[in-house]
């Protein structure tokens, strides 16, 4: 069976990211003939010589309209070893939001960079959001290389400034390819119009990178969705008095016996059965939903996690960490907001807001407030204690949403500790 | 362009990975287990849109697998256009009865003959639909509805949310959507509003049919090869049936067919095919040249925005 991994694809207007995307879809034969057929229409309508390869990204008639794109669109693509899901995020308007959404689920950001333009001050900003998110893998796909004179010397240039500016960035793993997305050089199949060249295509690169796989060597983490006690209602009269808990391993590895922790109550007991549906299971590594049996009953339901009991994270109602504010309304100290960190929402106070974050320096600059796609230190207070963690240890232990109680909408993505 | 549309690459089930990784069917259907159980735990009163096609009939079975052993939580909901295939309707009927569930239908038929909905010139019912969904929605005080919606399906389909909020129209608005950020889901809403929620948007046709074969679910058998009389129109091969006639100079003949979805039989047409078993289909579907709808739906043809138009009044 194929693994599945979760791309997010970044880039600044102009740069090819329709063509390229258009292009892996077309080149893994995952465009059916008739797509291929309204775009080719579409082209002839349009004037053109050729089918316009961008155009199997076009979106909606209200974005046609308005010759813009609104919104993250997802696509779906596969070999024989992978499932790739796509999520395809426009370049210019509020780049920020998008980027901040696609990465969240990442496991990999294909970044395009212009070979004529190189390093950019917009590839730098998506190049923070990327370590701010900690998605795993960067690849920057260097387009538009067939344009320019001594291509090599230009591909060597863009993959020292993307190493230095990742280093800078502390992210761990970057990869360069150079490609033109027109011609088909290096998506698919190695070129041989690049024969200084020796690396993987961007499809193969993206058939060898791991998917998350560091999420299973942290701590078990469990969040707990609902208790199952079906009693009377049991389709199945010998499941009268079972007692599981509903939820997905979110890091690390349970199986039978595993000794675990219940938080917020602290007690302590062990595994003993693993259920997904009728099936039982002897292991569930992260990513996986199942339902736990527990050896004692212990105080536990929706909202609460099972962690590893020889790795137990504190509980605090102090949470500092970073929020990207997505909302349309400011962000001042005093404001009352709702916070789910895993399962669990709970009211939170901000105590301070302590300066945000500028993307093209990198630096903290003072602020007492927080405006669309603003990057910001704050420290909330909560009205309860959660095992929240530190987001550069543990992506699902440390992120957290900001909800407007006034209309329930999701106005930031927060990261706990200090990035 | 001109390079030949040929079958996507065949899976390959001996390449192993680490241990630990997920396989693709597992990554999807957690997913969609996590999605179910969230808005279970968050909301009071879910409902599923059960039709009996097939993209249905896995949303139910990832249901009965998220809450096993208790009982599915919520009832089911069939929007009946009326032009219904009577063997989808016996497997609906039968499916709800083993589950112990709750089905509520809501009558396109009903509406017609009270007069609130009238017939389309083309006889197409799908677009009929969105009316009395709304109104199953207001008069139950449904506020999550669960559909078996995908992304590869169609543009503006690839373009919502898992957790998609509407208004007290029902409309869908792409440029107020909220961001969905990791695995939090937020299904929050004012009273009025509710959301729709899509567990298998990341799911492709073919994995929902690696899915059915892996778990050996049971579908209606027009989702398998059988004769039929059919005939031809625009491109489509449609069955004889009460709402579905040849016209002048539509010839009617026997056939060798299945279903690749299910929706108004007037208007959903039957492909040429051999199939007869879920491993068939799988081999079929891997090596499908046309998506599904472009086969299939004769009112997803009307315009490049048809889907589009629909979602934004509150349609599926």
């Amino acid at each position: 069976m194929p693994t599945l991994l979760r791309l997010a694809t970044a880039g600044s207007v102009d740069d090819g990211k329709s063509t390229l995307v258009g292009r892996l879809l077309h080149d893994t034969k995952s465009v059916l003939a008739d797509q291929l057929a309204a775009v080719e229409r579409v082209s002839r309508d349009r004037g053109l010589t050729a089918a316009d390869l961008a155009l199997l990204t076009d979106g909606l008639r209200a974005e046609r309209e308005q010759g813009i794109t609104i919104d993250v669109a997802y696509r779906y693509f596969a070999t024989a070893e992978r499932s790739f899901i796509l999520a395809d995020c426009p370049g210019h308007v509020q780049y920020t939001r998008n980027t901040v959404t696609g990465s969240s689920t990442a496991d990999v950001v294909v970044l395009l960079v212009d070979a004529r333009k190189g390093v950019a001050e917009q590839t730098r900003r998506h190049l923070a959001v990327t370590a701010l998110l900690r998605v795993p893998h960067v690849v920057v796909a260097v387009n538009k290389i067939d344009l320019v004179d001594d291509a090599e010397a230009v591909f060597a240039q863009v993959s020292r400034d993307v190493r230095e500016v990742a280093g800078q960035l502390g992210i761990a793993d970057a990869h360069a390819v150079p490609v033109s997305a027109l011609l088909g050089d290096n998506i698919v199949e190695p070129s041989a119009n690049t024969p200084w060249y020796a690396g993987p295509s961007l499809l193969g690169l993206l058939e060898t990178l791991s998917p998350s796989a560091e999420a299973d060597e942290e701590p078990f983490r469990f969040t707990v969705q609902l208790a199952i006690r079906p009693q009377g209602a049991a389709r199945d009269p010998r499941h009268v008095d079972y007692r599981g808990y509903a939820g997905q391993v979110t890091s690390g590895v349970v199986a039978t016996g595993t000794p675990v922790v219940a938080l917020p109550s602290g007690q302590r007991t062990t595994v003993v059965g693993i259920d997904l549906g009728e099936a039982e299971l002897a292991e569930a590594a992260a990513g996986r939903s199942v339902t736990l049996r527990l050896a004692d009953e212990v105080d536990l339901s929706r909202g609460d996690t099972l962690v590893a009991a020889d790795d137990v994270p504190s509980l605090t109602q102090d949470l500092t960490g970073v929020l990207c504010w997505l909302g349309d309304t400011y962000l001042r100290p005093g404001a009352r907001v709702l916070v789910k960190h895993r399962s669990r929402t709970v009211p939170a106070i901000v105590r301070a807001i302590d300066g945000r974050l500028d993307l093209d320096t990198l630096r903290t600059e003072p602020s007492d407030r927080l405006s669309l796609n603003d990057i910001g230190k704050v420290v909330l207070r909560t009205a309860s204690p959660l095992p929240i963690e530190d987001y550069a240890r543990s992506r699902a232990g440390g992120a957290f949403l900001v909800i407007d109680p006034a209309d329930g909408n999701t106005v930031a993505a927060g990261m706990a500790g200090t990035p | 362009m001109s390079a030949p549309v040929t079958a996507r690459p065949a899976v390959d089930d001996t390449v192993t990975h680490d241990e630990h990784v997920l396989n693709q069917l597992d990554a999807l259907e957690s997913e969609a287990i996590l999605i179910i159980r969230e808005v279970v735990g968050e909301l009071e009163r879910p409902v599923l849109l059960f039709s009996g096609g097939k993209d249905s009939v896995v949303m139910l079975h990832l249901a009965a697998k998220a809450f096993w052993p208790a009982p599915i939580p919520f009832p089911v909901l069939h929007v009946d256009t009326g032009h219904n295939f009577p063997e989808v309707l016996d497997y609906r009927d039968a499916t709800v009865e083993r589950l112990g569930l709750r089905l509520e239908v809501a009558s396109v038929q009903d509406w017609i003959d009270d007069g609130r909905l009238r017939d389309r010139p083309d006889g197409t019912r799908n677009p009929l639909q969105t009316l009395p969904l709304l109104d199953a929605i207001t008069s139950h005080r449904f506020d999550a509805v669960f559909g078996g919606g995908r992304r590869d399906e169609e543009k503006a389909r690839a373009k919502e949310r898992v957790v998609s909020l509407r208004d007290e129209f029902g409309q869908w608005d792409p440029r107020t959507q909220r961001p969905e950020l990791w695995n939090l889901y937020n299904p929050r809403h004012a009273p009025g509003q509710h959301v729709r929620v899509f567990p298998i948007s990341n799911w492709t046709e073919l994995d929902v049919w690696r899915y059915i074969e892996r778990e050996a679910i049971d579908l209606p058998g027009l989702y398998y090869s059988h004769e039929r009389d059919v005939f031809e129109r625009d491109g489509m091969w449609l069955a004889v049936g009460p709402h579905s006639r040849p016209r002048d100079g539509e010839d009617v003949r026997t056939r060798t067919v299945r279903y690749r979805t299910v929706g108004d039989m007037s208007c959903t047409g039957a492909v040429l095919s051999e199939a007869r078993t879920v491993a068939d289909v799988v081999v079929e579907v891997a090596a499908s040249t046309l998506t599904e709808r472009g086969a299939t739906r004769a009112d997803d043809r009307m315009s490049e925005a048809a889907m589009e138009d629909r979602k934004k009044e509150g349609y599926f």
